[in-house]
């Protein structure tokens, strides 16, 4: 089969002087499934924009079924037959599936939309697939994985021969993954060509004809899937051995340090996503909570930590109450928070890594007077967590926003860490950053548990969890469905179910 | 060079957006005047003919300075707002009321006037605070909706209770010497309030980034989400800066009174409140950087003066010259191309240096 699309010595740098790709060419065959891999921030992304109009880069060229194209944004991509399932979907809530299926391509009767044949042209591509989607019903009521087909969908009426699906599985639990598979294996027989852009190494050798894998804004090497193995491919990603063992639990029986009783919730919109929450977490422990993203972690997070208040329902810290205390009276008492976001919560990103280390810190004795700032003192603190942490900046006076993801993520849990909490809680840890760092996280968060804290672990990310916890939680739906116990065992699919609602502690007796 | 023109690149880019205003200026002159030689040497040397003009340049900056100063406090915390002229009035209003029914030595006088005169500001200041931190009512628009009850309610206060009918105008009496700000260079009206602003440039400076408000204010307008995650007081934070930012306004306005007027007479805002959101943006927010850039406004200012007396250019040319430099100023894309193709090139040296073989 012959070269579909072909890229030569592409260059990107972004405007903040980020060389995202360094000469990059590459080529895809007709009707194979392309997987990308590596790292964050190793360019797998960025080239895949270039190829779809987001981004434009400086130098190079793109091939496309033999001839060169220019794409200067999306619309030219589609209009030569590319298509891509962005990481975030790029969809109407408010709009049906079919309407979404036709934005801007509807049909029309004088100067309404014709909605029978509308309906009709999504049924027929849709039955053309085998891709069954509920088209009447809008996008904010449907799960993540239609949500997600439907986004395909969208490539494929409007006539994709090359699908770009970027990260698709992040969002998505074991069991929906797997579906999705079938589909992207359905897609291959019927001659399209997908491009699948991943750090998931399992899911990459399950699926890809051919693995490239990127580093450093490179492509390291190309080869047949088969030619491959899990560890080797981590080896050329991150360029040294990784390890993937799970973390022994500590032997120490902890006792109960902190508890949430019956938290409630009902958010802006009148929804209640938190229907009475409890748990109990033990010192030298790590008690994970997994769940598929907006099932109300994010709400119970803030309101274990003061952001927010809970409707009903008591935190208690070795006994003590402490509900509806604000973020530092509660910071007061040892608790620490990394944050789901870090660009949104975790920093300022203008201000420098010295003033983002102190912000929970600035007004204790040995980093200020009664009025001024201790400058020095700071400064020294800083210096002193920036070796400590690894953190790769120039100074401890450079503004946050001139580091990469991974420093921004360690200045935050730098600070986090370092104010010897005695709970943590820690939501989504490691995302977004490279491998190394991962690790370094990681290995932090279990000496702070060795140490004695009780850490709290939110993660979308079920190996992180598989990975850390020592009990786990699973939560749908506002409610905490299931808790294992972590064992050798014990895999993403057994906890999939739970985490899609289709089973309930209960239904286990 | 390329390093240079990144690390300074917002002192070039305000540099490079005065000349374009000289330019333009420049050609104006030419276009209208019978005599642009003449208009030109007085356009730019005008301010610096006499010490009596070098001294009105930094008379004027006074005042503007310190609405500057108000306005880049609540500014530095996100609070964007244009509350400076309505407290600089109406504290100037009932400062003046204040100063000619009281009469104590000069030693006592003094600093009362100007502790009256900011803490009306303040009070001034803290009623869209409050409504800001309380109920998230938009402070610009109650900003600016309070401005026209101080214009109001000054002229009020000045006109049915402390007029002096005696003067033949719409002013109040003079206030007694005790309460004067001397001037102490001959031939100027420079006076001690000029002082006592070179005096609160630093404080603020100080303030803002020496102290644990200020880190609070600053972390606070870079990201609010962080503050309150961290543990900052965010309401306290919102309140203190309009408060704040209100009791040095306050002082911008009875400064002047005291200084060069020694009577309240104002029939209208004076506007330097509005200079003060002017010269915050172009300074961006820094107490240092927007005392030049008040300078550079008074002296703009003085030279229209000068035009109008000495020459057929007409002084509106200096509103011409002020509105291009504040467009390109703000113009948050002017320039940027540049920025980014040298951004380009020093991301393409770095790589070169790294990799020499490829």
């Amino acid at each position: 089969m012959g070269v579909i699309l072909s890229v030569k010595n592409i260059v990107k740098v972004y405007p903040n002087g980020v060389v995202a790709n360094k000469g990059v060419s590459l080529d895809v065959e007709e009707g194979t499934i392309h997987a990308i891999v590596g790292e964050n921030g190793a360019g797998k992304t960025t080239l895949m924009k270039i190829v779809f109009g987001i981004e434009e880069a400086q130098e190079g060229q793109i091939f496309f079924k033999g001839k060169r194209i220019k794409i200067k944004n999306p619309y030219d991509a589609i209009k030569n037959g590319i298509g891509m399932v962005h990481q975030h979907f790029m969809l109407a809530q408010d709009l049906t599936v079919y309407e979404n299926l036709l934005l801007g391509i509807e049909p029309k009767r004088g100067i309404f939309l014709n909605t029978k044949e509308a309906i009709e042209i999504t049924k027929k591509v849709s039955n053309d697939y085998g891709l069954s989607v509920p088209f009447d019903k809008k996008i904010k009521d449907l799960p993540i994985g239609l949500r997600q087909r439907v986004e395909i969908l969208k490539a494929l009426i409007r006539n994709a021969e090359l699908l770009i699906l970027d990260e698709p599985t992040s969002v998505l639990t074991p069991q929906e993954t797997e579906v999705l598979f079938n589909t992207l294996k359905t897609l291959k027989k019927s001659g399209k060509t997908i491009i699948f852009i991943s750090h998931k190494l399992k899911e990459v050798l399950e699926i890809a004809d051919k693995v490239t894998i990127m580093r450093d804004g490179k492509i390291v090497v190309t080869k047949d899937a088969k030619e491959l193995n899990e560890h080797e491919i981590a080896y050329l990603m991150v360029g040294r051995e990784i390890s993937f063992e799970r973390i022994p639990p500590n032997d120490k029986q902890g006792e109960v340090i902190f508890e949430a009783q019956n938290i409630s919730f009902i958010n802006e919109d009148n929804v209640k996503v938190l229907k009475g929450v409890s748990f109990k977490l033990k010192s030298y422990e790590i008690l994970g909570l997994c769940g598929i993203e907006g099932n109300g972690q994010t709400e119970l997070v803030e309101i274990l930590t003061g952001l927010r208040r809970p409707l009903t329902g008591k935190i208690l810290l070795k006994d003590k109450e402490i509900t509806n205390l604000l973020p530092r009276e509660i910071r007061e008492k040892r608790v620490s928070h990394i944050p789901e976001d870090r660009m949104k919560d975790g920093v300022a990103d203008r201000a420098t890594v010295e003033e983002n280390i102190i912000v929970d810190r600035y007004y204790k004795k040995s980093f200020s007077g009664r009025l001024l700032l201790k400058e020095k003192e700071i400064e020294n603190h800083s210096n002193e967590l920036i070796r400590k942490f690894n953190i790769l900046t120039i100074s401890s006076k450079n503004p946050v926003s001139s580091l990469s993801g991974g420093n921004i993520q360690k200045v935050v849990v730098a600070r986090e860490l370092s104010s010897n909490p005695l709970i943590i809680i820690a939501d989504q840890p490691t995302r977004g950053i490279d491998v190394g760092s991962e690790e370094l996280v990681h290995n932090l968060l279990k000496d702070a548990r060795d140490n004695g804290a009780g850490i709290f672990l939110v993660s979308a990310d079920l190996d992180e969890i598989l990975k850390l916890s020592t009990r786990i939680l699973v939560i749908y739906n506002g409610e905490i469905v299931k808790e294992f116990i972590n064992h050798e065992g014990l895999t993403g699919r057994d906890l999939g179910p739970y985490m899609l609602g289709l089973k309930k502690e209960k239904d286990n007796g | 060079m390329d390093k240079y023109i990144l690390k300074y690149f917002n002192l070039i880019r305000t540099i490079i957006a005065i000349l374009i205003g000289v330019f333009i200026c420049i050609l104006i002159i030419f276009i209208i005047s019978k005599d642009p030689q003449n208009g030109l040497r007085y356009f730019f040397l005008g301010p610096f003919s006499s010490a009596g003009r070098i001294g009105n340049v930094i008379e004027m900056a006074s005042p503007i300075i310190l609405c500057g100063l108000a306005i880049s406090i609540p500014f530095q915390a996100e609070q964007f707002n244009v509350g400076a002229e309505g407290a600089l009035f109406i504290a100037a209003a009932v400062t003046t009321g204040f100063g000619v029914s009281t009469s104590f030595p000069k030693i006592i006088h003094i600093p009362l006037m100007v502790l009256v005169a900011g803490g009306v500001g303040a009070i001034w200041g803290f009623i869209p605070g409050i409504l800001k931190a309380k109920w998230k009512a938009n402070e610009l628009v109650i900003t600016l909706m309070m401005n026209y009850v101080a214009l109001y309610l000054s002229l009020y206060i000045i006109n049915f209770h402390f007029r002096d009918k005696k003067a033949g105008f719409l002013v109040s009496y003079q206030l007694p010497k005790t309460a004067w700000f001397d001037q102490f260079i001959k031939n100027t009206r420079i006076h001690y309030g000029v002082l006592l602003t070179i005096v609160f440039i630093i404080l603020v400076y100080i303030l803002l980034y020496k102290t644990k408000l200020g880190y609070e204010i600053r972390m606070t307008g870079m990201n609010i989400n962080f503050a309150k995650y961290g543990g900052i007081n965010t309401f306290k934070v919102i309140v203190l800066s309009q408060v704040i930012g209100g009791f040095i306004a306050g002082i911008a306005g009875i400064s002047e009174v005291m200084g060069i007027h020694r009577r309240f007479n104002w029939q209208g805002t004076p506007g330097y409140g509005w200079d003060g959101v002017v010269v915050a943006i172009i300074g961006r927010n820094h107490p240092i950087l927007l005392a030049f850039a008040s300078i550079f406004i008074a002296y703009l200012r003085v030279s229209g003066q000068v035009l109008n007396l000495m020459t057929d250019v007409p002084s509106e040319i200096v509103t011409i010259f002020e509105s291009i430099i504040i467009l390109l100023i703000t113009a948050e894309a002017f320039l940027t191309q540049w920025k980014y193709k040298i951004t380009l090139r020093e991301a393409e040296k770095r790589e070169v240096k790294i990799e020499p073989a490829s």
